[in-house]
């Protein structure tokens, strides 16, 4: 266990939290401030990646790909909100819950009727076939530059949230969305704008997880419930909550798949090593969302304290 | 739509035979939703593609297939067995899946005695203890193309070797097969969660090892992310990579490129050189526009293994013993695509098992037999089981 | 109020007469010679089971429960690790049953219930993954594979492994537990089961403790969510962990909501519309679970009260009080689909509704 391999597994561990941070925060925002459980989610994440999918089998260009793949979500995304989630709000959980579950059913078959079962392929981009070198670790150039983009992605979601008129009007949507109805804004409108927007950066993590894993009908459900654990722990309806607690849960899972079964096999028999191992290291992530709810229901970073 | 009625040709055998024609009722059942899918549908093509070319018969008996999807799910499965088997009284099943619905579903199938056929496993309880009469694999016993990689890795000369695979019975039995022929230093046996996705933590993990060689077992969409990830992290040049089941016909259209380099084992691949082999992936490639993969090839050859066993059977197709009899005598009599064929006491194929390379052909992938590490290889199992 | 003009209403009546179906399918089956159908209605009857048991929780009292196929596996490797053993007598398996169920239900209910709406939903389906990648390291009993059962439960030398039998025993436990939860409804600890999901704070402000009522609530319905999954593995002879998945979970409350929160008969209802649809659909076309997931979301938008909704609707009001068949809300405004709920976000957004 050198302090390379710790190093290589914290910067996995980051790339994770990345990706769950860009799903977790279209999916905070939209419960915080719509009290919307969207469990379809996922979905979205998964047509962003075969949407550039297709077209880069149409352009051959990866820059193409990732505009078209957001431009297709942001779209489908109005479409949803307009056409079935807004007829939602206001309801209780469950129907949310049950409404998007069946979503979910739907876009999975959907999926497989227009682009088949067979995984698909979404190459690389020139630029980054290679590796970087730094600290004395050799790290794959594409999970560097996804570090980059999530980063950049998180800092332009803080300046819109705080520095802009429309952050402003989420943040008081959040707290009182009749008022800021009652004061003049289109509040159907700015609902709508909130969910494209997490429509749009959920397709921008299913194209940057395109590449590196393969794209295929009911790729969603596995990362959703991830980022649903992540936005429980992080607080409901804080962006700032999201990303520390994506982080928290991208660097635990990394680092404690990676290391517990060497950690166990030190404490017991390899046999039980093999089999404890994964299931713990599996386990990881849910235990430490049961432990944060039992002592702090509200979530670590909860909304409303400083954004 | 799910069932599939081959009527037409039924009615014109009725006509052409004049003599009262049994009806022969095969129930294919394989994952055709969710991420394996595609094996499914690889194992349902080959499987029509032969019934196609012997005119919609098997045996010269007109054939009705009923196609259902398992879903990949052991409770799914069992039902489809039992409605199969109570309900539409067929006198074959031919696909089972993984071998997790397998086993779901196997007392269900060895208690009734019908003719059940694998075409995608071979897991090492029904090649052992609970072996049966009627159930049989057409595709291979599990351990075979890990045995055959230990093997050849043995005689190339790698002295440490770290190995990784899902952690399911399949994974276990891989590197267990793996393990039995390879007497080399083993650096770490990595077993990952079964779906897993990102593959970047346990690539570092191999990095830091330093072995001589890799070897893996990810079938389906896990091959694809596993070899793209080491791809991209620069080590498929680095280290030398071997693996069953994780590139084949199934993964190397996602794969592309990047499977470039690697070495795998298998009992067949579309590149072997016989002639029911050229025919069957001309054929295969003109009507499904795609590369077959050993799945379907397994099912292609579960058909063609049906047509004799059907044609010895003759009259006593309906009854159950009979079936299952002449299917095992016909295992030394078709002619499978993958070069010599026979079951052995236990059901289980006795077969060759080829290494495959991938190699740059102008940039695109082409692969090639290098070597047959095992020639006609009996399974390990087959001394516990009791069947004569 | 005799049986007789009970049963004129079609909400009891339509019920009742399923029930009486369902009671001779065996006969039926048997007689036509299809017993694959025996089968198949005896998974309906187990699912109904373990939808009836999840509607103690979830439609009395409220707990939305992302996690309750986790107590249907563990009752399914309550039969299986025994049986791994050899051990087949009943007995042992109902014991290691109730035992599992009723300690895990107690552990992960008594930390559920420190949390409400969301956060209920995620830790129940925490929960359940937790129990799934346990069953998963269990290498022994076949881990992800699962494990084929060859002892099958034997009471008084009956087998629940042949198809009739569970039939019977499921049948059987089927109607005592609709009787059981039509009597718990209407008993003073159902009422107050039913304030606790309605307005917690005023149940705790009469001076009952809502939590612990809700708690033993959870704890029962963990219980015989654990029965159910006996009989499912005595039925398929197999237990897996897949039977622990959050698809399951989810299942189970589109059965709830398609036959009526809350209501009695609703989960037997929801069991026999879901399973039946879904085998309708694959027989149509191979694509159903697109059809299935829209006729979901359909379910959940309209907002029915289910099928016993739809039943008690036609049904004159009589003298007896069927409860709130109508859905876990109160009726909502004229003109409007904005319905309030005490966990649901105190100012719901004016913009929503069609």
């Amino acid at each position: 266990m050198t302090i390379q391999l710790v190093l290589t597994q914290l910067l996995n561990g980051l790339q994770f939290g990345v990706l769950l941070f860009l799903l977790a925060a279209g999916l905070t925002l939209v419960f915080g401030i719509m009290s919307f459980v969207n469990l379809a989610h996922g979905s979205l994440y998964m047509l962003g990646a075969y949407f550039a999918a297709t077209a880069y089998e149409q352009s051959g260009n990866f820059g193409l790909a990732l505009l078209a793949a957001i431009a297709g979500c942001v779209a489908l995304g109005y479409a949803l909100e307009r056409a079935a989630i807004s007829r939602l709000y206001g309801r209780d959980h469950l129907d949310h819950v049950l409404a998007t579950f069946g979503l979910v059913l739907f876009f999975n078959e959907m999926a497989r009727i227009v682009w088949g079962p067979q995984p698909y392929f979404l190459p690389l981009p020139a630029a980054f076939e290679s590796t970087v070198d730094l600290l004395g670790i050799s790290y794959p150039s594409y999970r560097f530059a996804i570090i980059v983009t999530g980063l950049a992605v998180a800092v332009g979601a803080y300046l819109l949230m705080h520095k802009t008129r429309l952050g402003m009007l989420i943040r008081a949507g959040a707290v009182n969305p009749a008022m800021v109805a009652a004061l003049g804004v289109d509040i159907k409108l700015l609902n709508a704008i909130l969910f494209s927007l997490g429509a749009a950066l959920a397709g921008l993590a299913g194209v940057m997880a395109g590449p590196i894993m393969s794209i295929q009908s009911g790729m969603g459900e596995p990362v959703l419930i991830t980022a649903l654990v992540v936005i429980v722990i992080g607080g409901i309806g804080s962006v700032s909550g999201a990303f520390y607690a994506a982080l928290i849960v991208g660097v635990a899972d990394t680092l404690g798949r990676a290391f517990l079964p060497t950690l166990l096999r030190e404490l017991a028999s390899r046999d039980v090593a093999n089999a404890a191992g994964p299931a713990l290291a599996s386990m990881l992530v849910y235990l430490l969302m049961a432990v944060v709810l039992a002592l702090r229901p509200q979530g670590l970073f909860p909304a409303g304290r400083t954004r | 739509m799910n069932k599939k009625h081959i009527a037409a040709c039924a009615a014109l055998a009725l006509a052409g035979m004049g003599a009262a024609q049994a009806q022969v009722k095969i129930g294919f059942s394989a994952p055709l939703s969710g991420p394996v899918a595609v094996v499914g549908q690889d194992q349902y093509d080959g499987f029509m593609l032969a019934l196609e070319q012997s005119g919609g018969k098997l045996g010269g008996q007109a054939v009705t297939v009923l196609k259902e999807d398992d879903q990949l799910k052991p409770e799914v499965g069992n039902q489809v067995i039992r409605k199969f088997i109570e309900k539409d009284r067929v006198n074959a099943i031919v696909g089972l899946g993984f071998s997790n619905v397998l086993m779901g579903s196997l007392k269900v199938i060895t208690d009734a005695g019908t003719v059940a056929i694998a075409t995608n496993a071979g897991p090492s309880p029904i090649a052992g203890a609970s072996c049966a009469a009627n159930v049989f694999s057409t595709a291979w016993q599990n351990d075979g193309a890990a045995e055959s990689m230990g093997k050849y890795m043995q005689e190339n000369g790698y002295k440490r070797v770290y190995l990784m695979a899902p952690n399911y019975q399949a994974g276990k039995d891989m590197l267990g097969g793996f393990k039995r022929y390879f007497k080399g230093q083993i650096i770490d046996e990595v077993y990952t969660q079964v779906g897993q996705t990102d593959y970047s933590a346990e690539i570092a993990q191999l990095q830091a090892a330093r072995p001589d060689a890799v070897f893996a077992f990810y079938p389906g969409g896990m091959g694809v992310n596993y070899i793209r990830q080491l791809s991209q992290a620069g080590m498929l040049t680095k280290l030398p990579n071997f693996s069953v089941f994780t590139v084949d016909g199934t993964t190397m259209p996602a794969l592309r490129e990047a499977a470039i380099g690697t070495t795998f084992s298998a009992m067949w691949d579309a590149a072997l050189d016989n002639p029911e082999n050229r025919a069957f992936t001309a054929a295969f490639s003109a009507k499904y526009k795609r590369v077959p993969s050993a799945y379907a090839a397994a099912a292609y050859d579960a058909a063609r293994l049906l047509d004799v066993a059907v044609r010895k059977a003759g009259a006593q197709a309906a009854d159950k013993r009979a079936l299952a009899a002449a299917v095992k005598a016909a295992g030394a009599e078709f002619k499978s695509v993958r070069g010599p064929f026979r079951f052995n006491k236990n059901n289980m194929p006795v077969q060759n098992y080829y290494a495959f390379q991938v190699l740059n052909d102008g940039g695109r992938p082409a692969v090639k037999a290098v070597a047959t590490p095992l020639s006609a290889h009996v399974d390990s199992y087959g001394a516990k089981c009791s069947l004569p | 109020m005799t049986i007789w003009i009970a049963l004129k209403r079609p909400a009891m009546l339509v019920p009742a007469l399923l029930l009486a179906g369902l009671a001779l399918v065996p006969c039926v089956a048997t007689a036509v010679d299809q017993p694959f159908y025996i089968v198949f209605f005896a998974r309906i009857l187990v699912y109904a089971i373990a939808a009836s048991a999840l509607n103690v929780a979830l439609g009395f009292g409220g707990m939305v429960s992302l996690g309750h196929a986790l107590f249907l596996g563990i009752g399914a490797y309550s039969v299986a690790i025994p049986a791994f053993y050899g051990i087949d007598n009943g007995w042992v398996h109902l014991a290691v049953c109730i035992a599992a169920c009723a300690l895990v239900g107690l552990l992960t209910g008594a930390v559920s219930l420190r949390t409400t709406g969301i956060g209920f939903i995620m830790i129940t389906l925490a929960f359940a993954q937790m129990g799934y990648f346990v069953f998963v390291s269990l290498k022994q009993f076949g881990g992800d594979d699962g494990t084929p059962i060859t002892a099958t439960s034997r009471f008084f030398g009956q087998d629940l492994g042949q198809p009739l039998t569970v039939y019977a025993v499921a049948f059987a436990v089927l109607c005592l537990v609709i009787w059981w939860s039509a009597r718990l409804r209407a008993a003073p600890f159902g009422m107050v089961l039913r304030g606790a999901r309605q307005n917690p704070r005023r149940i705790n402000a009469i001076g009952l403790q809502a939590k612990r009522y809700q708690l033993a609530a959870y704890v029962m319905s963990a219980v015989l969510c654990g029965i159910a999954g006996m009989l499912l593995a005595n039925l398929t002879a197999f237990a897996s962990p897949a039977t622990l998945g959050w698809v399951v979970s989810g299942d189970l409350i589109v059965m709830i909501v398609l036959g009526g929160i809350g209501t009695v008969f609703g989960p037997l209802l929801g069991a026999l519309a879901f399973l039946g649809a879904e085998e309708l659909l694959k027989s149509v076309t191979e694509y159903w679970q697109a059809v299935f997931g829209l006729v979901i979301f359909l379910v959940a938008l309209l907002r029915t009260a289910g099928l016993a909704g739809l039943l008690e609707r036609l049904s004159p009001h009589g003298l007896v009080a069927s409860g709130d068949s109508a859905s876990a809300q109160p009726t909502p405004p004229a003109g409007g689909t904005r319905q309030v709920h005490p966990e649901a976000n105190p100012y719901p957004v004016a913009g929503g509704g069609a």
